[in-house]
């Protein structure tokens, strides 16, 4: 059977399905929808480090006054100072390591402050003065950010003190003494233009996995849809390509995960900030390629369910680990080494890697050539696999 | 060029170790409508599915139109038409659009299609109704698209596969209507399965009756109840409230007549020869001075023929039939009910 036949069918296939698809207002609406669902759970769910403010930390001062000063006291007033130009904390007065344990019990407080009774005393006596951070373990998260903020705002007090006595004691002037200090300062710089940002991490790997989830869930359906209805079998009575069916199938499915790619990326770009640096040509590149390495496995599963309830329930299965582990959302690198191989042979992986190079670091096809030929790879491997036992599956 | 449409010799189906259809051999004459008569689950779905390319015999062979359904199944698709059980339609389009859609899937040119679908849609009197969605429309009105949407590559044979299941009694009269005139006016080969007796005895010239996989009888209805009476005779059965001798020697005299018996004082049972012998029999009896009150034919009817053939009535095999596999489609599913 010729090769335009086959295409002049599938074309007709896909009319088919996309004046289906268009003829249901819910279902467009929904093709819009979820990509920026998408883009604001991702972007506003996870913490980030200025996301935090107003958190209800307790304060315990239980420093004692040594020779009529408190250190304890200055401590307190410049904490004070410091957070009221952040606006990270919500400071509550406490008396001690029970009271403040008691509030993190009933959630009145993320976490506390200690200043212990030795803190003026210790200072005084050429000792360290200990402060006592309390963190509510029942929340890791929470947990470590409000340990990290307090670190962060009782290192720079420190360092402020720090600098005064050197001044005072050994006449240091205070323009050198951050110098005296810390002799290394940390500078950041991106190899393009701009602040780090979590969009511009986050979006190319939503954008290739809207992609896959379009084809994984709409593949599958597609078919054994029109199989259970019924319809299926006037195609396959039709002189036509069991190619041409696919294709056709694939062609409509890959149409509705493009605008959803391209959504996601307007989006980000209008709404989120996101600057693409790359060429917008290999981002399309990219896309079709994702298409291409997820076809076979819509197909194989197309082909093992005997229904449709069985092929939705087979690619959520496998659908889910693959948007949490192909580093879509977390960078693969956080993760143990035993979960990182099996990120490794995921293509999700591969394509949200390409797309985000691609995307935010503006890099060429050279540097993506790996992702690209694993990705092609796959495809390949896997529409070899399944063609023959979809067709068998159809002649059953 | 050969008169047969069909042939099938040996055609078997085994899904796992359950054989839906068994060493099916029969010929479907062209132009002829042709039944696979049987109980749910007796294996004519999936028979019809393997004439029409969709499920691959296991043994056997087939041809159709001239092509083999194995190595020529392409060729074969080309020249044949299908109407299956569920509704092949896409309900979110319009009549013309789904019409639209098969005829590019079989290659029908632009400017015949037009005019092949117009004349499609005439032929149905749904004209009007071309450009409406297919989920307006009454039941009726989807099942005539429906059959006409196997008509749009103008097939040599046309298979349906129980086209009257779950229609109302006048959507059914309506598509056995059409049946007959698709196989008058274009000459079109029918191959139609049904579980209905009237259905077969009224549509084909020559029925199948199968059972448990196995084509048990073949032949035309009246020579499927011929078998089972051995006789050309007709068994008509006259109430006459006015019976007397000089009536029942009348009727006995009649050349026509092998055998007259009289159940009870009112009822007389005669067995009677020839096309003509009813009106024989009536102008005798009313010669005669009978007043006739009712009379019954008591010649056999399909179901009679299916339960001496088979040794049980349809509805017992029913409930004996392996359910789920009947259906021929891929193992353990069965087609949604769709609401016609």
């Amino acid at each position: 059977m010729g090769v335009k036949r086959i295409l002049r069918h599938s074309a007709w296939i896909c009319w088919k399905d996309l004046l289906e698809f268009s003829r249901s207002k819910l279902r467009v609406v929904m093709v819009v929808l979820m990509p920026l669902f998408m883009m604001m759970m991702v972007g506003f769910i996870f913490p980030t480090g200025d996301s935090i403010s107003q958190q209800p930390v307790a304060l315990a001062n239980q420093d004692l006054v040594v020779n009529g000063t408190s250190l304890g006291d200055n401590f307190v007033v410049q904490l004070e100072a410091v957070n009221n130009l952040t606006g990270m904390m919500d400071l509550r007065n406490a008396t001690d390591f029970d009271d403040i344990k008691s509030m993190i019990q009933e959630g009145k407080v993320s976490g506390g402050i200690i200043v212990p009774p030795t803190f003026t005393s210790d200072i005084l006596a050429g000792r360290q003065g200990n402060i006592t951070i309390m963190t509510d373990q029942s929340n890791p998260q929470m947990s470590a950010m409000i340990q990290s903020v307090l670190t962060q705002v009782i290192e720079q007090l420190g360092s402020q003190m720090a600098e005064l006595n050197l001044n005072q004691t050994y006449g240091i002037s205070l323009d050198q003494t951050p110098a005296v200090l810390m002799p290394y300062n940390v500078e950041l710089k991106g190899i393009v233009p701009g602040d780090p940002n979590y969009f511009e991490f986050v979006a190319p790997g939503i954008m290739a996995m809207v992609v896959m989830m379009s084809l994984m869930t709409g593949l599958p359906h597609a078919i054994s849809y029109e199989r259970d209805m019924g319809t299926l079998d006037g195609m396959l009575a039709a002189p036509t390509s069991r190619w041409a069916i696919i294709l056709g199938k694939v062609m409509a499915q890959s149409t509705t995960g493009l605008i959803q790619g391209f959504i996601i990326l307007l989006l980000s770009v209008l709404l989120f900030g996101v600057s693409i640096h790359g060429s917008i040509l290999l981002v399309l590149l990219l896309i079709l390629l994702t298409v291409f390495s997820f076809v076979g496995l819509g197909i194989l599963i197309t082909s093992f369910a005997d229904k449709e309830e069985t092929a939705t329930m087979v690619m959520m299965t496998l659908m889910f680990p693959m948007m949490f582990l192909s580093g879509v959302f977390f960078p693969i690198q956080q993760m143990p080494s035993f979960m990182q191989s099996l990120a490794n042979v995921l293509p999700l992986t591969y394509a949200a890697d390409a797309m985000r190079k691609v995307m935010v670091l503006g890099a060429d096809f050279q540097a993506i050539f790996t992702d690209v030929v694993v990705l092609a790879v796959f495809g390949s491997v896997l529409l070899a696999i399944a063609v023959p036992l979809f067709k068998r599956a159809m002649s059953r | 060029m050969s008169d047969i449409a069909i042939s099938a010799t040996n055609l078997t189906k085994k899904f796992k170790d359950f054989t839906a259809v068994d060493h099916v051999s029969f010929e479907v004459k062209k132009g002829e409508v042709f039944g696979l008569l049987g109980p749910n689950g007796a294996g004519k779905s999936t028979a019809i599915r393997m004439l029409a390319t969709l499920s691959v015999p296991t043994e056997g062979s087939a041809t159709v139109a001239g092509f083999d359904v194995r190595k020529e199944d392409a060729k074969v698709r080309e020249h044949i038409g299908l109407v299956s059980e569920k509704l092949i339609m896409y309900d979110e389009l319009t009549a013309r659009e789904n019409l639209k859609l098969f005829g590019k899937l079989y290659d029908v040119p632009n400017d015949v299609l037009d005019k092949r679908l117009s004349k499609l849609l005439d032929f149905v009197r749904m004209q009007q109704w071309a450009d409406h969605r297919i989920d307006t429309f009454s039941t009726g009105m989807k099942q005539r698209i429906n059959v006409i949407r196997a008509l749009v590559n103008q097939p040599e044979i046309l298979f349906l596969d129980e086209p009257t299941l779950g229609l109302d009694p006048q959507s059914t009269a309506e598509v056995r209507e059409l049946v007959r005139r698709i196989n008058i006016e274009n000459r079109t080969t029918i191959i139609l399965t049904t579980h209905m007796m009237t259905e077969a005895d009224m549509l084909c010239d020559r029925i199948g009756i199968m059972d448990h996989g196995k084509i048990v009888a073949l032949d035309t209805s009246a020579g499927l109840k011929r078998s089972i009476t051995g006789t050309d005779a007709t068994l008509f059965e006259f109430e006459i409230p006015n019976l007397d001798s000089n009536v029942l020697s009348s009727v006995k005299s009649l050349a026509s007549v092998s055998s007259v018996v009289q159940d009870d004082p009112t009822h007389i049972k005669v067995s009677s020869v020839g096309s003509d012998s009813f009106d024989v029999l009536v102008d005798a009896l009313r010669k005669s001075g009978a007043q006739i009150r009712t009379v019954r034919n008591l010649e056999p009817t399909l179901e009679d023929v299916f339960l001496k053939i088979t040794g049980h009535e349809v509805r017992d095999s029913v409930a004996n039939a392996p359910a789920p596999k009947h259906l021929g489609g891929p193992k353990g599913w069965r087609p949604k009910n769709r609401v016609r």
